[in-house]
C-alpha cells in the first residue's frame, strides 16, 4: 500500500476496507471458538473457519484457517513446516486452543490469531495478559523507527523477563510480523502448501523490490531485517510459549512515512476481542 | 512403651481384646494407622503425633501383637476375615457414624487391601493409603499372569520378587521361626534394623517384638498359600486409594504395583528413596502425603493429580532454587512446580522472583514463594535459612543454582573480579550447601542437594580461568558432600552444562576490554549461544533426572559430555583447545 495518511481519527477508503475484512475474520473466530466442544479435532476447526467465510463471499486466502489444540498451540516438537497442518487432535475440556485465519475479501487481505481455551485455563489467561505489554511494545519502538530486528530482539527479552519462550520463531523464516497487501480477485484462487498463489505472489514481488532497496517484508531475528519499518501494513503475532501452553494475537500494524509519531504507526483497529479483553481487565 | 497423651480403650471381638490407642481431636476425620510385622501399633509412634494435630488418630495391635491378646488356638486364628472383624470391630469403636481413613504398612497393608476390597466393609473406608504391602489377591494374580504367560521380562520380575521373598518360605516352617526370634533374632533385630534399614535409634522396636514375631508367623502361614493359589477375582477397591513405594525396599519389589490401576482405578502413586520401614524414616513425607489426601478426599476435591512426570516423587515436596529468577534457575523451577513441589524462588532480583513464584502456582506448585536474597551475602543466607524454616519447613531439595560469568585473561582479572565470581559462584553454594543441607542432616529424613557446575569445571580454557576455577571447586565440594551425606540418605549431585542459551552471556564480565568492547562480546556470545540454542528447560529435566536417579555428575549437553569424555582419556587433546582463541 502507499501512503495513507488519513485525517486524524478517520481512516482512508483503503484501510477501511481492510480494517472491514479484519473485523469479519475476528468475527469468524469468535463464531467458530464459540461452536468448539470437546471431541472436535483440529481438521473439523479449520472446516468450521473455512465454511463460515466462504458463506460470507470469501474465495481467496492469505493462508488456509490454521487450528492448533493442546500443546500444539506452543508448537511442541514442532521440526517440519507441515506441522502446523491442522490434525486430528481432539480438544479436550481445558485445552487451549489457537485460530489462526487469513481470508481475502474484495481484495483486502486479514492475517488474525484467536486464542481461547475450552473452559478455564488459568496459564493461557496469564499469556494472554501478558500479551499486551508486547502489543505495546511493538508500537512504540515501531514509532520510534527503530530497525525491525532490535525491536524482534527487545520483544524477545520481554519474553524472556516474563519467563515465557518465543515461540514465532517456529513460524517459516522465524517471522514475528510480515507484510500484507491487497491482491487482485481472480476467479480461479489456487493456493501452495496452505498460502494463496495471489499473495504469494505480493510477498514475492516485494521481497524482490525490497532487497534491492535493503528492506524486506518478512520482520525476523536475521541481518536482512536490520532496518526502519517498512511503510505498509504488517502482520504482527507476537506467539508466547509456556510449558505445552501458547497464546499469542495477530493484527495489522499500519506503519505510514509520515513524520507525525502518532500517524506514522498505529494499530489498524483497536476493537478486537483481546483488546477488549485487557479493557474489562483492567 | 506407651504413645504420648494417648487415650486408650480395649475393643473386645472374636475371643480377643484388642488394645486401642487415640489422639487428637475427636471431631476431626478419624485415620486408622494398622502395623505391619514384626511391629506393633508402636512403629506409628512418630507418624501418629504429627497427623494428631490435624485428625482424629486411631492405632490399634492387631491380634497376638503389642499388647492385644492372642487368638486360641493360633493356627487358623489370623486368617484376613478374621482381621476383617477385628478392623470393622475397632472402626464401629471409634467412629461409628463416619468412615474411616485407612493407612497400612506392611502387613498392615496386606490387611487393609483385604478391608478395602470386601464388600461388606463398603461405606467404612473412606481411603487407604498404603505401603509396601500388596494385596495377597492382586499378587496371585499378578504371579499367575506371569506363570501362564512367561516372556523374558515377566520370567525376571517373578524370580526377582521370589529372591526378595525368601523370608516368607522360611516363616512357613514349623517352631523355627519361632524359636528364633524367642532367642538370638529377636534380641539381635533392632541392631538389624539400625544397621541394614537405617532405623533410627529410639524406642522401637518394643520389647513385646519377641512375642509379636513369633505370633505373627501366623499370619503368612493362615493366608499367603490359601490366597496365592486361589486369589479373589473380584478384589477392587471401593475407596480411593494412595501408593507409596519406598524404591529401597528389600522385601518387595515395585513392579508388582505395576497394574495396580485395574484393581483401584485413579490411584494416587507416590515414590520416595527410602527402605522399607518408612514409618520410622520418613514420617515427615508420610505425613503430608496423608495429609494432603484424607484433606482432598474429605473436602470432595479430586485427589492430587500424580500424573505428570516425576509428580509421583516431588508431590508436596519442598525445593529451593537459587537464581530462580533467569534461565536454568527459572526452568528448574517450573520443572520441580509441574510435579507439584512447592517451591521457594530465590533470586537477588525481587521482580524476577516474584515472577517465577507467580508462574509457578499457576502451573502446578500447591504454594510458591519468592525470596530476595543474594547467595554470596553470608548473613542473608543465613536469615533465609531461618525464615525457610520456620516458614515452610526443611527444604526435601535444594538447587544452588545462582551463578554469574567472568570472561578474560588471568592477569586482566583483579582481585575484585576474582572476590566477585567466587563469591557467587562458590561461596553461594557453600553457604546454601552448609545452611540448608545441615537443616536435612538434622532432620535425618533424607534430602537432596543439587550443584550447578559447569562443563567448563573440567574443560580447561584460557578464556575463562576464574569461572572455570569457582565451577572446578563446586564440582569437587559436591563430590566430597556427596560422600559425607551418603550415609544420611542425603544425595548430592553436580550438573555440568555445556552453552545453554540463557541470559548469562549478557551479564557476563568480559575483563581487559573497554565498556563498548564488552557490549559487543556480551552481544555476540549471546548471540553464538542463541545459534547454540540448547533450551535451559531441557537443564531442568536433567535436574531432576538427577535428583529421581541419584546421579553424582550430570553433565547436560553433548559438549558437555563429549568433553568429559575427553578429560579423561584424551586430557592433552582438551589442553590444546584450551590454548585456542574463543570467536568473540
Amino acid at each position: 500500500m502507499t501512503s495513507a495518511v488519513a485525517p486524524p481519527g478517520e481512516l482512508t477508503a483503503e484501510l477501511r476496507g481492510f480494517r472491514e475484512v479484519q473485523r469479519l475474520a475476528y468475527e469468524c473466530a469468535e463464531a467458530v471458538a464459540a461452536q468448539l466442544k470437546p471431541g472436535v479435532t483440529e481438521r473439523e476447526a479449520a472446516r468450521m473457519q473455512r465454511e463460515w467465510l466462504r458463506e460470507r463471499g470469501v474465495r481467496d486466502w492469505f493462508h488456509l484457517p490454521f487450528a492448533w489444540f493442546g500443546d500444539r498451540t506452543a508448537f511442541v516438537g514442532f521440526r517440519i513446516p507441515l506441522q502446523f497442518f491442522p490434525t486430528n487432535r481432539r480438544l479436550e475440556a481445558g485445552m487451549p486452543f489457537i485460530l489462526d485465519l487469513a481470508p481475502v475479501h474484495k481484495g483486502y487481505t486479514a492475517d488474525i490469531g484467536y486464542s481461547g481455551s475450552l473452559g478455564l485455563n488459568p496459564v493461557q489467561d496469564k499469556l494472554l495478559a501478558d500479551l499486551e505489554a508486547h502489543r505495546e511494545l511493538i508500537l512504540r519502538e515501531v514509532r520510534e523507527r527503530r530497525p525491525l530486528r532490535e525491536i524482534y530482539e527487545d520483544v524477545d527479552r520481554l519474553m524472556v523477563r516474563q519467563g515465557y519462550a518465543n515461540r514465532h520463531r517456529a513460524y517459516p523464516f522465524g517471522v514475528i510480523a510480515h507484510k500484507v497487501d491487497r491482491v487482485k480477485e481472480r476467479r480461479w484462487s489456487p493456493h501452495l502448501f496452505g498460502f494463496g498463489t495471489q499473495s504469494l505472489k505480493g510477498l514475492a514481488s516485494d521481497a524482490i523490490h525490497g532487497h534491492r532497496d535493503g528492506w524486506s517484508p518478512l520482520w525476523s531475528p536475521y541481518k536482512f531485517s536490520d532496518h526502519p519499518p517498512q511503510p505498509g501494513l504488517w502482520a504482527v503475532e507476537p506467539h508466547l510459549g509456556f510449558r505445552g501452553t501458547g497464546a499469542k494475537f495477530e493484527e495489522i500494524l499500519v506503519v505510514t512515512d509520515s513524520r507525525d509519531p502518532e500517524q506514522s504507526a498505529f494499530w489498524l483497529d483497536d476493537d478486537l476481542p483481546h483488546v477488549r479483553r485487557w479493557a474489562e481487565d483492567k | 512403651m506407651t504413645l504420648q497423651g494417648a487415650r486408650e480403650r480395649w475393643v473386645r471381638t472374636g475371643g480377643v481384646e484388642l488394645c486401642v490407642a487415640e489422639l487428637g481431636d475427636e471431631a476431626q476425620p478419624t485415620v486408622v494407622l494398622v502395623h505391619g510385622y514384626p511391629d506393633s501399633k508402636e512403629v506409628w509412634s512418630e507418624v501418629a503425633a504429627r497427623l494428631a494435630e490435624r485428625f482424629h488418630v486411631v492405632l490399634y495391635d492387631v491380634r497376638g501383637h503389642g499388647r492385644s491378646t492372642a487368638p486360641r488356638p493360633l493356627r487358623g486364628g489370623f486368617t484376613l476375615e478374621k482381621l476383617t472383624d477385628d478392623f470393622l470391630a475397632v472402626a464401629d469403636a471409634v467412629s461409628p457414624d463416619r468412615p474411616v481413613h485407612l493407612v497400612g504398612h506392611d502387613w498392615g497393608s496386606v490387611q487393609a487391601w483385604e478391608f478395602t476390597t470386601v464388600k461388606r466393609t463398603e461405606g467404612r473406608i473412606a481411603s487407604f493409603t498404603s505401603m509396601s504391602g500388596p494385596s495377597l489377591d492382586h499378587f496371585g494374580h499378578w504371579i499367575k499372569k506371569r506363570v501362564s504367560h512367561p516372556t523374558p521380562r515377566r520370567v525376571g520380575q517373578l524370580l526377582g520378587q521370589g529372591a526378595k521373598s525368601w523370608y516368607v518360605y522360611l516363616l512357613h516352617t514349623p517352631v523355627l521361626p519361632e524359636l528364633a526370634w524367642r532367642g538370638p533374632l529377636g534380641t539381635q533385630w533392632p541392631k538389624i534394623l539400625r544397621r541394614l534399614e537405617k532405623v533410627p535409634a529410639g524406642d522401637y522396636p518394643t520389647p513385646s517384638l519377641p512375642t509379636d514375631a513369633a505370633h505373627g508367623a501366623w499370619l503368612y502361614r493362615d493366608n499367603v498359600r490359601a490366597r496365592l493359589r486361589r486369589p479373589r477375582t473380584d478384589a477392587y477397591a471401593h475407596a480411593p486409594v494412595q501408593l507409596v513405594t519406598p524404591l529401597g525396599d528389600t522385601f518387595l519389589s515395585e513392579k508388582l504395583c505395576d497394574e495396580l490401576e485395574r484393581w483401584a482405578p485413579q490411584l494416587v502413586r507416590r515414590t520416595l528413596p527410602a527402605k522399607h520401614w518408612i514409618p520410622r524414616t520418613r514420617p515427615d513425607q508420610l505425613t503430608a502425603w496423608i495429609t494432603e489426601f484424607v484433606t482432598a478426599v474429605e473436602g470432595g476435591r479430586p485427589t492430587p493429580v500424580t500424573d505428570g512426570p516425576y509428580a509421583d516423587r516431588f508431590g508436596g515436596q519442598l525445593v529451593l532454587v537459587t537464581g530462580a529468577g533467569s534461565g536454568i534457575g527459572r526452568a528448574t523451577a517450573f520443572a520441580f512446580a509441574e510435579a507439584g513441589a512447592r517451591v521457594v524462588a530465590v533470586d537477588r532480583d525481587a521482580e524476577s522472583a516474584a515472577r517465577t513464584a507467580e508462574l509457578s502456582r499457576l502451573i502446578g506448585a500447591p504454594e510458591a514463594w519468592a525470596e530476595t536474597v543474594d547467595v554470596s551475602d553470608e548473613q542473608a543466607m543465613e536469615k533465609l535459612a531461618e525464615k525457610v524454616a520456620a516458614e515452610y519447613g526443611v527444604v526435601d531439595v535444594l538447587v544452588n543454582n545462582a551463578g554469574i560469568g567472568l570472561s578474560g585473561s588471568f592477569f586482566d582479572t583483579t582481585t575484585e573480579d576474582w572476590r566477585n565470581v567466587l563469591d557467587v559462584n562458590l561461596w553461594g553454594v557453600i553457604h546454601g550447601c552448609r545452611l540448608f543441607g545441615k537443616q536435612m542432616t538434622e532432620r535425618g529424613q533424607g534430602g537432596h542437594i543439587v550443584n550447578t557446575a559447569s562443563a567448563a569445571a573440567y574443560l580447561p580454557s584460557k578464556a575463562l580461568p576464574a569461572y572455570s576455577t569457582s565451577k572446578a571447586a563446586v564440582l569437587m565440594l559436591s563430590e566430597c558432600l556427596r560422600a559425607e551425606l551418603a550415609g544420611q540418605g542425603i544425595g548430592v549431585s553436580a550438573i555440568c552444562p555445556g552453552f545453554i542459551n540463557t541470559g548469562i552471556t549478557s551479564t557476563a564480565r568480559f575483563t581487559g576490554v573497554d565498556a563498548d568492547e564488552e557490549k559487543r562480546r556480551q552481544k555476540k556470545s549471546a548471540r553464538l549461544y542463541g545459534l547454540r540454542n540448547y533450551p535451559p528447560e531441557k537443564v531442568a529435566d536433567a535436574v531432576l533426572r538427577a535428583v529421581v536417579r541419584n546421579q553424582a555428575v550430570v553433565p547436560v549437553t553433548a559438549e558437555a559430555r563429549g568433553g568429559r569424555l575427553m578429560s579423561r582419556f584424551t586430557p592433552r587433546a582438551l589442553r590444546a583447545i584450551a590454548r585456542m582463541e574463543p570467536p568473540l
